[in-house]
């Protein structure tokens, strides 16, 4: 055994684990794939683990007209295999199996990423960048937090004292959007050192770009996806991701730099050309 | 501290009261002695530890044991005389898909679900899909070499084009 002794509890229902959360020193266990090594490690100090694995209210999915929503607890691999319906043309099941091993996929979650907001974390930033909605619940209620307004800084998000990720709500793309997608990591299944997402919907006129493993919330860069989309040289997107990365102001090396810049004009040339 | 768990293990049904902080890796190996399941690591990173839970793997050494009641686990021991785990340690065996033989059950466990999940391997998806079990002898040219000596026998290799 590794982890320092905690106290473990598996709640029933929803109602009953937020209010076992909102205790001191209670921490929530979704897939674990973060939080156990943490605790492996003892880096993560809990007194009380409340395991969400047996609230079926935070699996299910919901199709509705306009978006879709997804339990908290949906594991990655249920993405990676398009067990669940898909509102982004393609770009969740693919990201589902760029991060991480098949192992980890199966139990790792999508709320529990989110909640954790590592900045390397691919679902951050796909989730900022499909301008997600996340369903928070806690003692006070239910309310609605846009994937971007939640992270605030590594590891730092919106949630309250006691609060959860009830389901993460992902607006329908239009079809008429393009993805694109490129990551840099040392190894295959490793956190991203660098990860970048377009998004180019030329029939509505509409671009967005994001970019992760920033040391801190997910980027985004409204200007350069407005000059890709009105069809900027190469050499003059290049000089305007460069210098929206220093005004971005994260104190990035010149490694993280050229490596960020290379993420982004790689997310924006896939998109272009898909 | 400690709680209730009961699950099943190959098949057989067990029921323990364990500290909550202990993984499942060890509950396998110190509480049942099934010692197939290996640790490296033991923080996710090495997948020596490789089992399957209600027959997905997972890693046993970052899963809690209390976290898995109702579950049924099997290990590297409870797929004995399963058909394509039977072709996959004799292709192991054929192609030198190990040496020292320590992270040979993380890779049977994986081999044996990527093999069940895709019907279109080739040494490329061998080798992404096998990148979360990590081997220190082999250079891992065996390992692959295996996985597709048993994919080829179970027809879960890509045709010629």
């Amino acid at each position: 055994m590794k982890p320092a002794p905690f106290a473990y509890v598996r709640p029933k229902s929803l109602g009953e684990a937020v209010a076992l959360l909102v205790q001191s020193g209670a921490r929530a266990l979704a897939g674990g794939q973060s939080l156990v090594p943490m605790l492996n490690l003892r880096l993560a100090p809990v007194e009380r683990l409340v395991d969400l694995g047996g609230l079926a209210e935070l699996r299910g999915v919901r199709d509705s007209s306009g978006s879709i929503l997804y339990g908290a607890m949906t594991a990655h691999a249920v993405f990676e295999d398009g067990e669940v319906p898909d509102a982004s043309n393609g770009l969740m099941p693919f990201v589902a199996g760029q991060f991480a091993f098949r192992a980890v996929r199966n139990r790792g979650t999508i709320g529990g990423a989110i909640a954790l907001a590592d900045p390397a974390a691919d679902w951050l930033t796909t989730a900022v960048a499909l301008e997600a909605r996340l369903h928070l619940i806690g003692v006070a209620g239910r309310r609605l937090v846009g994937a971007e307004e939640f992270v605030l800084g590594p590891y730092v998000t919106a949630l309250g004292e006691g609060e959860l990720i009830e389901a993460v709500e992902v607006p329908k793309r239009a079809a008429s959007e393009r993805w694109g997608h490129a990551r840099v990591a040392m190894k295959i299944g490793d956190y991203a050192e660098s990860m970048a997402i377009a998004l180019m919907d030329r029939k509505a006129g509409r671009g967005r770009l994001v970019l992760g493993a920033a040391d801190g919330a997910p980027i985004l860069f409204p200007e350069i996806a407005a000059r890709a989309l009105s069809g900027a040289a190469s050499d003059e997107l290049r000089l305007a991701v460069r210098r929206a990365l220093l005004a971005a102001d994260r104190g990035f090396t010149p490694a993280k730099l050229a490596m960020h810049t290379t993420t982004l004009l790689r997310a924006l040339a896939q998109a272009a050309a898909a | 501290m400690k709680n209730h768990v009961s699950l099943t293990v190959n098949g057989r049904r067990v029921a323990a009261e364990i500290e909550p902080r202990l993984s499942l890796a060890d509950f396998l190996r110190e509480h049942l002695h099934l010692t197939a399941t290996h640790l490296g690591c033991e923080h996710g990173v090495c997948g020596a530890c490789t089992v399957l839970a209600d027959g997905k793997p997972i890693r046993a050494c970052i899963a809690l044991a209390v976290s898995l009641d109702d579950a049924e686990i099997r290990t590297l021991e409870g797929l004995q005389g399963d058909p394509l785990m039977e072709a996959l340690k004799d292709a192991f065996h054929e192609k030198h898909g190990l040496q020292c033989g320590f992270c040979t059950p993380g890779m049977l466990v994986s081999a044996w679900d990527l093999l069940r999940r895709r019907r279109d391997l080739d040494e490329r998806t061998v080798r992404v899909a096998m990148s979360g079990n990590l081997c220190r002898c082999t250079g891992y040219q065996g390992i692959v070499r295996s996985i597709m000596a048993a994919a080829a026998h179970a027809g879960s290799a890509k045709g010629p084009a």
